[in-house]
This record gives C-alpha cells, structure tokens and sequence, in this order.
C-alpha cells in the first residue's frame, strides 16, 4: 500500500498539494503515482516567473513505462521549481512527497483549493482504480 | 487471476510488483527496473520465463518437417547436439507467425515460442504437420529461467555444483547441454535476450524455487519483465508483436540474416513470397533511433522526413539506462540514414538513424 499524508490535499490526477506557511502552495506527484509510473527518467517542470492556470498542464513526468501530464490544482506564478529533479529525477520515486517535489506557486486565490480531495477522498479514488 | 508459474509465490514474497503479461501473473520490477537492468549490464540478474512455451519435436521426419516449417534451416545445427538456433516461423505470404530458438537435441528438436503467440503457433504447427512423421509435444511442466550477465555464468556454476560445470564452461555462444546426475532432464543453454552473456536453463517445475533462492543467495539479482524489455532493446533484439507480426515479413525486421536461402531447393513456407519481395526491392528496414535531448520515444510516435513529412513508425521505444537516453526501434524507408524527426508528444525532436543494436557486453555502440 502507497504511502499517504493528511496534511496534503490530493487531486485525482494524483498530484498533492501542500500549502505553505507564507501562503505559496508546492506541488509534486503521490507516492501512488510514482509507484505506477516505475523509474522516473525525465522531470519537465514549468519555468519560475511563468503562471499555470488551475487544471491546465504545467509539466510532464516521464518514466521508462509512461509519459504523464502534470496538470496544477491552482492559477498563480511560479515561484520556485526543484532544479535538483533535473540530474536527480528518480528522487521522485524516492522521496515523492519531500526531496521529489516538482514546483511551486504564488496563488491567486487559494479557495481554488477548496475542490482538491483530502486523505481520505483521495484513498477512495485510487480504490477504486 | 491469470496463469501462475511455479515461481509466483517466490516473486510475490521477494516483493515484486505483478503484471499481467500474455494471461500470465508475472514480476515486472522487484522495485528499480532501472536497478535490475544495471545488475545485468554489470554482474548477474535472473528472470523467470516460464511463460513462454516449450514444444519438443520428435519422429523420423522431425528435421524435414522444421525445414519446411522454419524460414533458418535447421540442418546448419545438426552438426553438434546441444546446438541453438534463432529462425522466424513465417506465413505463407512471408509474415512473421512468431520468432523462435530451436534446439537440437540429438534425434528430436526443441523449440521455445513466445507465450502471446502460443495458440496459434501449435495451431498451425499441427496443422503443417501433413504426411510428414513427426509429434508435437508441449511440456507446460517445465519451467525456464534465463541468468543474464558478465558473472551470469560462474554464479550459476556455484550453485549447480562442479559436474554441471564442467558442461556448461566449454559451452559455445548458442549451444546448449542436458545436465546429469541431480540435474537429470534439465537443459542449460548459452543464449539469452539481454546482450549479455549468460544462460537459459529449462528445468522441471518442482525444482525451479530452490534453483531461484539458491541462485539469489550467489547475488543474482531477481529482475523483471520491465528491465528484460529495456535490456532487449538495447541490444536490438525484437519483441514479437511491436518489432514484427504477421503482416511484416522478416526481410523489414532487420531479420533477413536469420533467413537461410541455400539451399535454393529448400522449400520452406514463405519462402516465395520473400523471393518475390526481394526480387521488387525491399522499400523498408527495421532501423535504430537515438533521441539526444530530453524526452522519451515510445512505441506508435510517427518518424518524419528531413521534410517534415511522415515516413515510418516506432515499433519499440524507451529509455536506455546504459545510455542516459531515449533509444528506439522503427520501420522507416531504406533509405533514409544521418537523422530525421519524431514526433513525441505534438512536437517534432530530432533524432539519429543508427543501426538497430546500441548496447552489447556492457558497452554502447554508438560510437560517440
């Protein structure tokens, strides 16, 4: 069984979602989501300075079975991505909800979160799979 | 609930994540594919086969009937028991039915086919077998397990113990031998499906846990169906049903060494139909891609011209982990060489044509 964490929100796309204490909301893929995906060998992130809008494509995780869309819960800049992906990219598979995080973003407005699934909602989606 | 091997309940407590593949439950990684395929190009990883099927050929006509059967010709291994040889089981328009090794085992043949295609090859196996004195034996109680690697071997020599290894040392490169004594009825070959050197052992069921923990305990590392895809592409070898099927003849798939047209009397089935393409002009080859940017190429991506315009498909793609890249296989023109375009993901990246085969002994052969 896949790892999961209640302070995260989760979308069924299998991104999570943590907001920040200075308000900036950080992005990466589940421990579900690496598990199907296998070896992660290409991490595309969005580049800081650009905005993602919410349920739109911002990046793209490659594994040696798949290529997978990574779609943003939330419009806003991007403030930071995790550079360290781009030599180390199995550390998604490693550390999918601490070093592998994918980027982060400066919200418009954080109520768009409000649709994203808790723990629970999300162990029910991926149940269900 | 697929089809189970003998070693199932083994994968599933060394933690191997299980996929269905052709009807069977069967390991597709025992955590890093990218680990298990480094453990082959490096030291010795094993994989469990058992899926595919074993078909012994026995009677007076036996080598008649797989020369007419088979577009390689059997005869080129009779020389020597223990001898293996790879050949396309073809239709009578030239399509490939599946691809096979035929061992010789003294007076009867054995054949190992891929396990997709198990139905409709002993379909028309028997359906071939007309005037011709032969009999098609399957033998599901058997199970095949390959050790992959440069210390493939020796680890699996300490573990079979000193008879079976002095069989198996003065082994050539696709020849095989029947070991004795606690090993009696088991068939330990040099051939493999990674570019390494190593073995392929088929083996009675009962005795194929012990073999596999023991072989585990000498640090073969378990690996599965994924790093086994990956390790075959790198070597250029193809897999049935992407690289070729049925309506691809082996001239097209980078196959047209493993068909053996002397002797010109030989009438095998197919073998008109490959004479009338040849004698057209062959307009398609099975060649290598080499994607040196990010990204990743996969099976179905449309290959374009310098031009832009669609002139092929990707049969088999992936990331090579020996090389850091995306490697492919394709059926492009013939005459399309230097580099051309795929298309992954709506854009067009550029790609070299190399010749299909990028990896062997551990070494790249890209020359660069």
């Amino acid at each position: 069984m896949s790892e999961l964490r209640s302070e995260l929100k989760y979308l069924p796309s299998h991104e999570w979602v943590r907001v920040e204490e200075d308000g900036t909301v950080t992005i990466g893929i589940t421990d579900h989501a690496q598990e199907s995906l296998g070896d992660v060998v290409y991490v595309e992130t969005p580049e800081v300075g650009s905005n993602v809008s919410a349920g739109e494509e911002a990046g793209v995780v490659e594994s040696v079975k798949a290529a997978s869309d990574i779609y943003s819960p939330i419009t806003g800049e991007v403030v930071a991505v995790n550079e360290a992906l781009e030599d180390a990219p199995e550390t998604v598979n490693g550390s999918p909800y601490d070093d592998g995080w994918f980027f982060r973003v400066k919200p418009e407005d954080l109520s768009e979160l409000d649709g994203a699934l808790d723990m629970d909602g999300y162990k029910a989606a991926i149940e269900e799979e | 609930m697929g089809n189970k091997t003998s070693l199932y309940t083994v994968h599933t407590e060394m933690s191997a994540k299980i996929v269905d593949f052709g009807g069977w439950d069967m390991p597709i990684n025992y955590g890093s594919q990218i680990e298990e395929h480094k453990a082959v190009r490096n030291d010795a990883g094993m994989f469990d086969v058992s899926h595919m099927t074993v078909v012994d050929v026995t009677g007076t006509d036996a080598k008649a009937y797989l020369q007419y059967l088979l577009a390689n010709d059997v005869d080129k291994i009779t020389t020597k028991v223990g001898k293996a040889l790879y050949t396309a089981m073809l239709n009578d328009n030239g399509g490939v039915i599946d691809d096979l090794i035929v061992y010789h085992m003294g007076d009867w043949f054995r054949l190992v086919v891929n396990c997709a295609t198990r139905e409709k090859d002993l379909a028309w196996m028997n359906d071939r077998i007309g005037q011709f004195e032969v009999e098609l034996n399957e033998r599901p109680e058997f199970s095949m397990l390959a050790v992959q690697g440069p210390n493939a071997i020796e680890k699996t020599i300490s573990v079979l113990g000193e008879q079976a290894g002095e069989l198996i040392k003065p082994l050539g490169v696709f020849s095989g031998v029947e070991l004795s004594g606690d090993q009696e009825g088991w068939l330990a070959a040099r051939t493999g499906y990674t570019g390494e050197d190593g073995l392929e052992i088929i083996l009675p069921e009962a005795a194929a846990p012990d073999f596999w923990k023991a072989l585990a305990a000498a640090g073969v590392a378990p690996c599965g169906l994924g790093a086994r895809d990956t390790l075959r592409l790198e070597a250029g070898m193809n897999l049935y049903g992407n690289d070729m099927d049925e309506t691809v003849s082996p001239l097209v798939s980078n196959m047209a060494w493993s068909v053996a047209w002397a002797p010109a009397d030989r009438e095998f089935i197919g073998r008109k139909a490959l004479e009338a393409e040849k004698s057209a002009g062959v307009e398609k080859k099975l060649a290598g891609l080499v994607l040196r940017q990010k990204g990743v190429l996969r099976a179905h991506q449309t290959v374009l011209d310098s031009e832009g315009n669609p002139c092929g498909e990707i049969t088999s793609g992936s990331f090579s982990p020996t090389l850091g890249l995306s490697i492919a296989l394709a059926r492009i023109p013939k005459s399309l060489s230097g580099s051309c375009f795929v298309e992954v993901r709506g854009k067009q990246v550029p790609v070299s044509v190399v010749k299909p085969s990028f990896v062997r002994s551990g070494k790249s052969l890209l020359g660069d």
